[in-house]
């Protein structure tokens, strides 16, 4: 449609031009200036209030990070822990889905409601901290991983798409003679390929961003996950009178914090596309709405 | 069991399906139909059972006095001796002041700031210029708190922050953002606006991109400006879709955030900073008092039930469609 447009719609349609563009850049200053703090050096990140291009460009702040064990060590554990989490969460979310979009399964209208129950309501921070406690799982990676295996949401999404495929796929499967789980594996799978790289994408950013599990569960610092280590490392030292920080731990340089700010969003930036496209679509939505 | 059995066979042998059994049969025989698919459901159902129900029954420690070797069940009951601990602990009232105090910034700042934010991507025609500026406001969403607080402490950092050089060398102030109380809030509030306001713009887009364009042309031919049309028009759309959001954060009006509060807390700004999730982490993981927080955590639950089903019941009052 060709909307006429007055002298003053023109005026409004400038300044709102510049006013969202305006947000658009000022949403991204941060990350600009801390990119560009992260090849600076020390003096001139001291010197210089702000700046998006450093005057003398520098590895310096990388190297000594990379050299520094307990960041590798951090970054290696979150890694792993992110790829092996990221598998187990999608494989509990979708062996419970596919069997949940059978309508005419006996039970399932009851394991649904429950599903829909423990979205509403949880035991909460204590009693969850004290069930992994007895399960024996602090200072377990396992205790980053299993709390959160299957998210509600996912779920129920997961099988509503499982739902809509057409059934005469897995009838002409079955008379070859395949089982349900020979159905799942080599037909449902194969087909539901960028329904699941969404939420296996969803699923890792949870991991690698999680900072509530790691400061319950994981006690010893020599297994923190990069998120802890980030917040010992940019928290200046007079603020750290909040517990869970290493006592013999000595404040680093500016850089340092520039660096590791930098390599743990970079991972999150690299996907953002992947995980727009799909959000995008507007998936997201239909969750809310159904 | 001897019919099914060979009626199975059969199919087989005929190089068909077995026929599901028929409803109200059996369950033996509906169980060895779906022996596979009930196989599948075992890995979900115990995780739900251990990590989403126990802790459920867990919750019970509330009404006790939790000695660790006695476990969940073995502990003695206090009653609701932990809850009157709370409500006549002078904390109560700071925790439920500071909560409501950030709850009421976020939901009368971020709030309708995500909507107006909608509103004007809404009216952009120049199509690249909108995907841009919509690729750039959601990326914060997906970012950490851990990074969020990290890039406050060096944006707003003593001396160094360019925050603090710009408004030094401006006018000559010298703000202590971080550890004096009195930013604490406007802080949390700007981290809430940086981080989700962007995300949140997409349910109110999705809302307005069904809005019926006909309207539009006939409150043009009727002579209506720009601003009265979104007045009219647009907003009276997507109404529905506001109140649904409203009930929504009011709701979780008091889950304001753990991972937010706790990393920007400090020892300086703990009068305003300490909300009902930090505390309950301070006093029963620091602290060790088990019972107690979790007595604090099922009040601060129930509240928050009590609050979705009494805004909904609200908004169907007033004629509008609730959210169930």
């Amino acid at each position: 449609m060709k909307i006429h447009n007055t002298r003053g719609g023109r005026i409004f349609d400038a300044a709102n031009y510049l006013f969202l563009s305006l947000i658009g850049i000022v949403t991204l200053l941060p990350f600009v200036y801390v990119f560009a703090g992260s090849f600076a050096t020390e003096a001139e990140i001291t010197r210089r209030a702000f700046f998006v291009w450093p005057e003398q460009f520098t590895l310096g702040s990388y190297e000594y990070i990379f050299a520094t064990p307990a960041f590798v060590r951090a970054l290696v554990t979150t890694i792993l822990v992110t790829a092996v989490g990221t598998m187990v969460q999608l494989a509990f979310t979708v062996t419970m889905a596919y069997p949940l979009a059978k309508k005419s399964l006996r039970g399932r209208n009851v394991i649904l409601s429950l599903v829909v129950f423990a979205m509403v309501f949880s035991g909460g921070m204590i009693p969850t901290f004290l069930l992994v406690k007895d399960l024996g799982l602090l200072n377990s990676y396992w205790a980053l991983i299993l709390p959160a295996a299957i998210n509600p949401f996912s779920l129920i999404i997961i099988k509503n798409f499982f739902q809509e495929l057409p059934a005469e796929l897995e009838e002409s499967a079955k008379m070859d003679g395949a089982t349900e789980i020979g159905i799942l594996w080599r037909i449902l799978l194969p087909l539901s390929k960028p329904v699941l790289a969404t939420f296996a994408l969803f699923y890792a950013v949870g991991i690698w961003n999680d900072f509530m599990s790691p400061l319950l569960y994981l006690s010893d610092n020599s297994k923190w996950t990069l998120q802890m280590y980030l917040r010992q490392v940019t928290a200046a030292s007079d603020l750290l009178g909040t517990g869970n920080v290493d006592p013999n731990y000595i404040p680093p340089e500016q850089g340092i914090k520039f660096a590791v700010i930098v390599v743990a969003t970079l991972p999150i930036l690299i996907f953002y596309p992947f995980l727009q496209k799909h959000f995008a679509k507007g998936m997201l939505i239909g969750s809310v709405k159904g | 069991m001897a019919a099914p059995v060979i009626d199975t066979l059969a199919g087989e042998r005929a190089g068909k399906t077995p026929p599901a059994p028929r409803k109200g049969g059996r369950f033996s025989v509906h169980f060895a139909h779906y022996k596979w698919l009930y196989l599948l459901l075992v890995p979900g159902v115990v995780y739900f059972a251990v990590f989403r129900y126990a802790p459920m029954y867990g919750v019970s420690i509330a009404f006790k006095d939790y000695v660790p070797f006695l476990g969940v069940n073995g502990s003695p009951w206090v009653g609701v001796q932990n809850f009157t601990d709370f409500f006549a602990n002078p904390d109560f009232p700071r925790l439920l002041g500071n909560t409501l105090i950030l709850a009421f910034l976020n939901l009368g700042i971020a709030f309708p700031l995500t909507i107006v934010l909608a509103l004007l991507l809404n009216e952009v025609r120049l199509s690249v210029l909108k995907r841009t500026v919509q690729t750039l406001v959601y990326i914060p969403h997906f970012l950490s708190w851990t990074i969020v607080a990290s890039l406050s402490f060096l944006l707003f950092a003593l001396d160094i922050g360019p925050l603090f050089q710009f408004l030094n060398n401006t006018m000559g102030t010298h703000i202590d953002f971080l550890s004096d109380p009195a930013w604490f809030r406007p802080l949390i509030v700007l981290q809430e606006i940086w981080k989700n306001t962007g995300w949140g713009t997409i349910i109110f887009l999705a809302a307005l991109s069904t809005v019926d364009q006909d309207q539009y042309e006939a409150a043009i031919i009727d002579g209506a400006g720009r601003f009265r049309r979104v007045w009219h028009i647009t907003l009276p759309a997507i109404r529905s879709t506001i109140i649904v959001m409203l009930i929504l954060a009011i709701g979780q009006m008091l889950n304001t955030g753990f991972e937010q509060i706790y990393l920007m807390t400090n020892a300086l700004n703990r009068e305003v900073a300490d909300v009902f999730d930090t505390y309950v982490y301070f006093v029963g993981i620091t602290q060790g008092a088990y019972s107690y927080s979790t007595a604090v955590g099922l009040f601060k639950s129930v509240v928050g039930i009590v609050l979705i089903f009494g805004t909904n019941w609200l908004a169907k009052r007033f004629n509008q469609s609730g959210l169930f």
